[in-house]
Formats: structure tokens, sequence, C-alpha cells
């Protein structure tokens, strides 16, 4: 992997497409007392990075696969995003999905301006999946498959990190260790999303954190949350 | 059923359920609003083809954004076609307390979650916000001012300029009547400054002419507006400053002044 100014542009958490407003579901799991500590955050978000964080990866990298191979027009936009609609069981994500993906598109829009971004509020009604419009982002900031997936795991990582932060009071340092600690198993789930995109749409990659589904659910009737998810 | 804007319903079809006193004719709106509204065109535009206008209200938690915002809906709500977005900091509750009080319908506002850092969602990163104000007015189009509402926060907050065109800063007396001393952004450089909650002056030992004359010298030439929403529920001259914006706005649309 080569190392490239934009796909850390794309990966700040400052990148303004709104992800800091959402913790990855590790607010339910700290409520249901599930994660309290740096240890149990270690379990979480190497549990989220097998599971979630290999399927969005995937679909994240199948798109960009499609794009590197087929004029834009040509790519499947509705089998891509029945696929990724499939691998969200709770409709809250869902929903939370297509608002971050439409975030996404927007401030992308503006930061490598392009004919494919400007065309997916058409292809995609409310708005693409998270996975797809990161794909489709990072083929448009010139990122590779394979930059993309890595991308796509380590915000997967950080997000749900950084919300222990606020929500645990952890010391920032450490967990700034332990995102860094899971380096090579976010990348090795990278290549996995990377070889599995290239691969039929149909038999991507769907490992779920049914836990954090379900208690999405719930996390929406909180009276009180910090978080959006 | 009810709309934001009693002008554009036939009489027959107008029913009492947005909440405001009824003692105006439905059926004679102002000639300057319906003559602008004919220019109005199709998609997001609003009041002379230019998109809607957007006000942001912001100001520490409890100074009364959220009551200055029913009080806007319920006196400017039979002229002008409105919508709000709130944001706030844990929950849904200030969207909940419009819905409940009436003074929208339901599908004229949105709530927008802010994890935990309000100033974040209206500055730094607003592409909730503006994602939510751009369905929010593409579903009620033609909106004429988009309120944005931001969660309680204190005096630091200010709106990016990306995602409002004027801001309005709300304090109130009972924080202290040295807080327009203290000044910050909001004091400083927002567009309308609103000191609310008057009636409490004696009881928490405020001096509004301290408060006066210091945000005076804060602001310089820039409008203070002193309000007791609890008295005065139609927040006259806080409707009167957006309707002059709403107008200026709408003028240098037609004048094709502004893109």
């Amino acid at each position: 992997m080569s190392l490239s100014y934009s796909s850390l542009v794309l990966a700040d958490g400052r990148f303004p497409a709104g992800g800091y407003a959402h913790s990855g579901g590790l607010e339910a799991a700290v409520g249901a007392g599930r994660v309290r500590d740096l240890a149990s955050l270690h379990e979480f978000l190497l549990g989220r990075l097998c599971t979630v964080g290999l399927t969005e990866a995937a679909l994240s990298a199948a798109t960009a696969v499609r794009l590197e191979q087929d004029p834009p027009t040509a790519v499947a936009w509705d089998d891509l995003g029945a696929e990724a609609h499939a691998r969200i069981a709770s409709p809250r994500l869902r929903e939370t999905s297509r608002r971050l993906g439409r975030q996404l598109v927007r401030t992308a829009r503006a930061t490598w301006p392009s004919q494919l971004l400007d065309s997916l509020d058409p292809a995609m009604k409310d708005g693409p999946h998270l996975s797809i419009a990161h794909g489709c982002v990072g083929h448009v900031a010139g990122l590779d498959a394979f930059a993309i997936a890595v991308t796509s795991t380590y915000g997967t990582v950080a997000g749900p990190a950084t919300a222990a932060v606020r929500l645990l009071g952890l010391d920032p340092a450490a967990v700034s260790g332990l995102i860094a600690t899971l380096a090579t198993d976010a990348e090795e789930v990278a290549a996995t999303a990377v070889e599995a995109g290239g691969g039929p749409l149909d038999e991507l990659p769907c490992p779920a954190a049914t836990l954090v589904e379900i208690e999405s659910e719930r996390h929406e009737q909180w009276e009180v949350r910090l978080f959006a998810s | 059923m009810s709309s934001g804007r009693c002008d554009s319903l036939p009489p027959e079809l107008h029913t009492h359920h947005h909440g405001h006193d009824h003692d105006h004719d439905h059926r004679e709106p102002s000639v300057s609003t319906d003559r602008l509204s004919a220019a109005a065109t199709g998609g997001v535009t609003g009041r002379g083809g230019r998109r809607p206008l957007r006000i942001g209200i912001g100001g520490p938690v409890g100074s009364g954004k959220t009551a200055l915002i029913a009080a806007l809906c319920a006196t400017l709500g039979r002229e002008l076609s409105l919508a709000v977005v709130t944001n706030d900091i844990f929950t849904t509750e200030d969207a909940d307390f419009l819905r409940r009080r009436g003074v929208l319908p339901d599908e004229r506002i949105m709530a927008v979650e802010t994890g935990c850092c309000p100033h974040t969602a209206i500055r730094d990163d607003i592409s909730a916000n503006l994602d939510a104000v751009e369905r929010l007015e593409a579903r009620n189009a033609p909106v004429d001012v988009t309120l944005v509402e931001s969660g309680g926060d204190n005096l630091t907050a200010t709106f990016s300029r990306a995602l409002v065109d004027h801001q309005i800063f709300v304090l109130d007396v009972a924080g202290g009547d040295k807080v327009p001393r203290k000044g910050g952004p909001g004091v400083t450089t927002a567009d309308l400054l609103v000191i609310n909650k008057t009636d409490l002056a004696p009881l928490v030992g405020a001096d509004l002419e301290v408060m006066d004359r210091d945000a005076r010298a804060r602001r310089g030439s820039l409008p203070i507006v002193f309000t007791c929403l609890a008295r005065e529920p139609g927040a006259a001259r806080v409707a009167e400053w957006v309707r002059e914006r709403s107008a200026a706005w709408s003028v240098e649309g037609l004048q094709g002044l502004v893109p």
C-alpha cells in the first residue's frame, strides 16, 4: 500500500461529514454494561472490526473495483445498494447508514468535485449507504481499493474509540494506543475485503454484529443519549 | 391538516390547527407577501427565486431559544412559509416541544442529533444540518425562512456562514448581567442580540441598563432587543427583524443582485 495524502484527508476524524455524532453502537454497549474500560473496549473494537468492519470495507472495495473497471454508468447501483441494504438488519442503522452516506457525498463534492459524486443522488434515492459512498469518494480522491478498504476499517475503529473517551472518561492517550494496536488486524480485514470486493456482489462477506443491531433499536428509545447512533 | 402559510389555502380548506391567535384574516395575506410569492419557482427556491433565507438561533442552555422559535412561528407563520431545524444536545426535546406547541405542522420541523457537540454541528461540521435543512426545504417548497436552532451551548458558539445567512444570539437576564461584558463571538458578532427574561431582573439582581450599555459597547451598531417571552409570547420586535431580513433577501433575489 502506498500512502497518499488524500487517504489521510478522507480518514481524518475532522473531515466534516458528520461522523462525530455517531458512536458505532458503543453508547448502547456502554449502557448495557458490556464496555466499561480499556480491555472491554478492545474486545468491542475487535468484534466490530471483524463483523461490520469487514462487511462495510468489502462493500466499499466492491464499489471501487467496479468504478475502476467500468465507466460509472455501467455500475449496477441498484444491485450494490440492495447488497448493502441486506447487510444491515436494523431499520434505524439503515437510515443512519444512508444519512452518513449523503453527508459524506455532500462534503466530498466540495472536496473532490466530480461527475460521479454529482450523479449519485439521482442514482440512489435517499442517498447511498455509507459503504458505497465511501467507495465512490475514495475512488474520486484517487485511492486504490486497498486504501479505500483500510480507511473504511480505520473509521470503523476510530469512531467508537473516540466516543469511548467521551462516554467513559478513558485516558485519550491509552485509547489512541488501542487504535494503534489494531493496525495488523485492520489491514488483514482490509485485504480480505479487497479480495472479496473483486468477486460477485452476492458473495460479499456478511458477518453481522447482531447485538449491536438489536441494541441500536433500543438506543433510539433512550430518553437521553449523547450520540445519534 | 394545516400549513405554514395560510394564504396558500383556499378559505374552505383552512383549519385552525396552527397554534396562533385568530385575530387575522386568512383570506387577505399581506400584498407584498402575495406578490413576491408569485415569483417563486419550483424546486427548493423560495421567494425571489432564491433559496430560502436561513437564520441561526444560538445561545446558552435555557436562555429561551426554543421559546423564541415558537414565538416567531406563531407570529410569522401566517405570512411566511417557515421551516425549523432543531439541534439538541442529548435528545429531540426541542423538536418535540415545538410539535406539542403546534406552532408548525410536523413536516416542517426536523431534529438533528449532535453527538454532544452542539458547536461542532453548527460550525465545524455542518453536514448533518445542511442535510436536514435541504431536505426540509425540498419537502415543504417553497419555504421563505428556515430557522436553525443550535443546541444550548456556551458563549463561544457561532454558526458557519455556510449554514446560515444571519444569526440571532439569545442570552437571558438570569445568566447574570455580566454576560454581555464578557463578550464572545455570539454576543459581539451576532446579527441580532436578544436578551430574554427581563422580568427576572429584580429577582436575580441584574441591572438591565448595565447589560444594555455593555452589549452596545461590544456590538457597535448591531441591534439588541430585550424580550420577556413569558409575558410577550409573540416576540413582536424580533419577528419584525426577521420580516425585514426576509423581505430584503427576496428583493435582492428579484433584483438579480445575487445568484
